[in-house]
């Protein structure tokens, strides 16, 4: 019989949004399972002790939108790297989106996935189906045998289902899987050839300006057909202030939706554009035009931004999720209007938005309660908490760890941040997944 | 032949100045120091053997990826006339076309000891990327719907030609606004001269924020321009008028019903002149859609001065690309304390 495997997270402050949890305390871990949460200070004879004094000790995030880019584009990030870098930023879950090449729109490409996640990921790795074959917007995908293969939702993201009556339909049939369909909202006529948010800073560098309706007029849509199917509807990247009007009106009406807000939604605006970390400079420098602030939905302005960190505060915005979108140099160094869509973001996630929101605003606990019990609640699994019996999975982190983003270093395999050269405050130092460490800042801490 | 073409002054846009991609970035006195360059330029420029060995030795690069006849010859002669190398690059020659992407291009020439570039390109801030990448001059033909900076500079001086001080001058700019580089360009330009900009079009033309029958405010970053509600109260007493281009891909993209309408309701006709000053300027920097944004007999008329803004051009590119590089201008750069965008 094998020794048990026996962890102690020792001396830090342990916050558990889904326990009610935030007080000094041990956590102790036995076989890759939470054994029990106990106060500070005991000692623990036959136990790894993991020295977590003057940290932060939560669940490990969830979360419910990651791009992998394996299967296809494995120049951009594979398995492996993301994972890794998922490991990095305190997650020790990410839900695959199906924009892979080929698509996720059958079984075998969903089993190929989590076959080479079982050997390779570092984190654990759920999937996600698409709502179409090819994600071309035509043909419902076999998404019953998506469900089948252990899908825990389906999205066509990147692209949004058009066509209105196909969405109702992808509703509709989702009801009897149980599962969420998660529609990228984007209205492309109204979006026009818009590369970012429209309004004073596309028009002072002339860059074509998509408008917050794009978004909005689809989210209505979408909240519309939800509420005449019956479906559970997930929100994703939800960034305008129309939105959330649009969002609280159906939540109020009884439509089973949730909605997610990414990191960057939150902490940047369309500012970032002139490249000078969000400020209006008077003359437009050559930093201007800065294309890793470039995606999609765009960074918007500031009303917009404060909107939505309100809306999370508030719970009208259910979670925080990633939109981790790594892109190599050949599709980032070039003019704007050449460049992909994407942010990476899984490095920065909760440093970026420890820095750059007020805890006033938002506080530590609905932070958390954001990125651990609130998207395990969704997926409706036994994730996001230290409950005894589930995965051991944990972040420690450092509160007050002043840093530089150095995305050279980074796990992943790309470096499209903006925020590469800031200083931020608050950062992970160690992440446990199935009771394993699978990231360590410092071995010798 | 003695050159009249004046060495670069200590504090001035030789020594300051790497690139000229926007003319927002360009203060008052830097652009009149250009302008009093083009005159000297413009002499040149009219002799019947036009040489000067003022930029011998020196390599000048246009790299064009946006159709262009009358700029790429007009930067050319301006090379050319200063006694520099100047070589084409369109993108349809250049290795663009098999695949090789702008960074590449751009790295490759730069491996070959350039002067300058002079690039056109249909995406804003292209050239804020290449001079990001690239050790010689850039100098913006043109970027998009950003900014055309030598296209409002010589707009500047054809004005300045004719009245002089631009203090207090009223400009109206009709026709696209909102896809219009030289608009912007020239809101910039005659704005720090000092004029009065109005601009009218259709509202489908306008950004969408700014609203006819308004004034810009500081946070647009074209404060102080007035936007009219027609085109006959924003010509109303003007001292120019410059008119520009209507292309058909807007009525394309559903902006415009129609040609005709626009040409009808917002077009540069001889009523519409009338009621500018008696000694107004007509412009446009070509080339013209003659009977949509302006009609034929304005376009030919007294007023106008077209024909003039296309000469000036030379000679205001001869100012441009000889501050930018003169001989010695590295060390200057280098020995400078303030390195410009």
């Amino acid at each position: 019989m094998a020794n048990k495997r026996k962890l102690a997270v020792t001396g830090g402050r342990v916050i558990d949004p889904a326990q009610g949890i935030d007080k000094p305390a041990d956590v102790l871990i036995v076989d890759g399972k939470i054994e029990d949460i106990v106060d500070a200070g005991a000692s623990y004879a036959d136990y790894e002790i993991v020295d977590a004094t003057g940290k932060l000790v939560t669940p490990g995030f969830v979360d419910l939108h990651t791009h992998l880019r394996e299967p296809g584009q494995e120049w951009k990030e594979t398995i492996a790297t993301g994972t890794q870098a998922a490991a990095q930023g305190g997650f020790t879950t990410v839900c695959a989106m199906p924009n892979t090449d080929p698509v996720q729109d059958s079984a075998s490409v969903i089993e190929d996935v989590l076959r080479k996640a079982n050997s390779e990921a570092a984190v654990r790795v759920l999937t996600i189906g698409a709502i179409t074959v090819g994600q071309h917007g035509k043909q419902l995908s076999p998404m019953g045998e998506l469900a089948d293969a252990g899908v825990i939702g389906f999205s066509d993201d990147g692209n949004p289902v058009s066509d209105a009556n196909l969405m109702r339909q992808a509703l509709a049939y989702s009801v009897d899987l149980g599962l969420p369909v998660i529609n990228h909202a984007e209205d492309k006529k109204i979006r026009g050839n818009g590369v970012m948010a429209a309004g004073e800073v596309a028009t002072r560098l002339g860059l074509a300006g998509a408008p917050a309706e794009a978004e909005t007029a689809m989210v209505a849509r979408d909240l519309h057909l939800a509420d005449l199917t019956g479906a559970q509807l997930h929100v994703p990247h939800i960034s305008t202030l129309g939105s959330l009007v649009a969002l609280r009106s159906a939540k109020e009406c009884g439509v089973n939706v949730t909605a997610e807000v990414t990191p960057h939604h939150i902490t940047l605006s369309d500012r970032w554009v002139y490249g000078e970390r969000g400020n209006v400079p008077e003359v437009v420098g050559l930093d201007a035009y800065d294309t890793n602030t470039k995606v999609n939905p765009p960074l918007r302005n500031l009303t917009d931004r404060d909107a939505m960190v309100e809306g999370l505060a508030e719970g009208l915005i259910d979670i925080i999720a990633t939109d981790h979108a790594p892109h190599a140099a050949t599709d980032k160094v070039c003019t704007y209007d050449e460049a992909a869509h994407g942010i990476n973001v899984l490095e920065t996630a909760i440093a970026q938005i420890l820095t750059y929101s007020s805890r006033d605003k938002l506080d530590l606990t609905r932070v958390i309660e954001s990125l651990t019990s609130g998207p395990a609640e969704i997926l409706g699994k036994e994730l996001g908490s230290l409950k005894k019996g589930y995965s051991a999975d944990l972040a420690i982190i450092d509160l007050n760890e002043k840093w530089t983003v150095d995305a050279s270093s980074f796990a992943s395999k790309s470096i499209n941040t903006p925020l590469d050269g800031d200083q931020l405050t608050g950062r992970v130092t160690t992440t446990i997944y199935n009771g394993e460490k699978v990231f360590e800042l410092r071995t010798n801490e | 032949m003695t050159t009249t073409v004046t060495p670069p002054t200590e504090s001035g846009v030789a020594n300051t100045r790497k690139n000229l991609i926007d003319i927002d970035d360009l203060t008052r006195e830097e652009i009149l120091e250009i302008l009093d360059s083009a005159e000297g330029m413009l002499e040149i420029a009219s002799r019947d053997v036009r040489k000067t060995p003022a930029l011998r030795g020196k390599t000048i690069i246009t790299m064009f990826f946006e159709n262009s006849t009358r700029t790429r010859v007009s930067f050319e002669q301006a090379g050319k006339i200063l006694g520099a190398d100047v070589i084409n690059v369109t993108a349809s020659a250049s290795s663009v076309s098999k695949g090789e992407s702008l960074l590449n291009t751009v790295k490759t020439l730069q491996a070959m000891q350039v002067d300058a570039l002079v690039v056109r390109h249909p995406h804003s801030g292209a050239p804020y990327f290449i001079a990001r990448h690239a050790d010689a001059a850039v100098v913006n033909a043109g970027d998009g719907t950003h900014a055309h900076p030598t296209q409002s500079l010589l707009d500047l001086f054809t004005v300045r030609q004719h009245v002089g001080d631009l203090a207090g001058k009223k400009v109206a700019l009709a026709g696209d606004i909102l896809y219009s580089r030289v608009a912007r360009s020239d809101i910039h330009a005659f704005q720090k001269l000092g004029a009065e900009v109005s601009i009218a079009c259709p509202n489908t033309l306008l950004p969408n924020e700014w609203k006819p029958g308004t004034r810009l405010d500081e946070s647009s970053g074209f404060g102080g321009v007035n936007i009219a509600k027609s085109v006959d109260e924003a010509v109303d007493g003007a001292d120019v008028v410059m008119a520009l281009r209507i292309q058909k891909e807007r009525q394309d993209a559903g902006h415009l019903p129609s040609m005709r309408e626009y040409s009808d309701r917002w077009g540069i006709n001889s009523k519409r002149m009338a009621l500018a000053n008696s000694n107004a300027l007509l412009m446009h920097p070509g080339p013209m859609n003659e009977g949509v944004e302006i009609a034929t007999d304005v376009a030919h008329g007294a007023q106008s001065v077209v024909e003039e803004q296309v000469m000036n051009g030379v000679a205001v590119r001869m100012a441009v690309l000889y501050t930018l590089c003169a001989p010695g201008r590295s060390s200057r750069l280098n020995g400078s304390s303030e390195e410009g965008a």
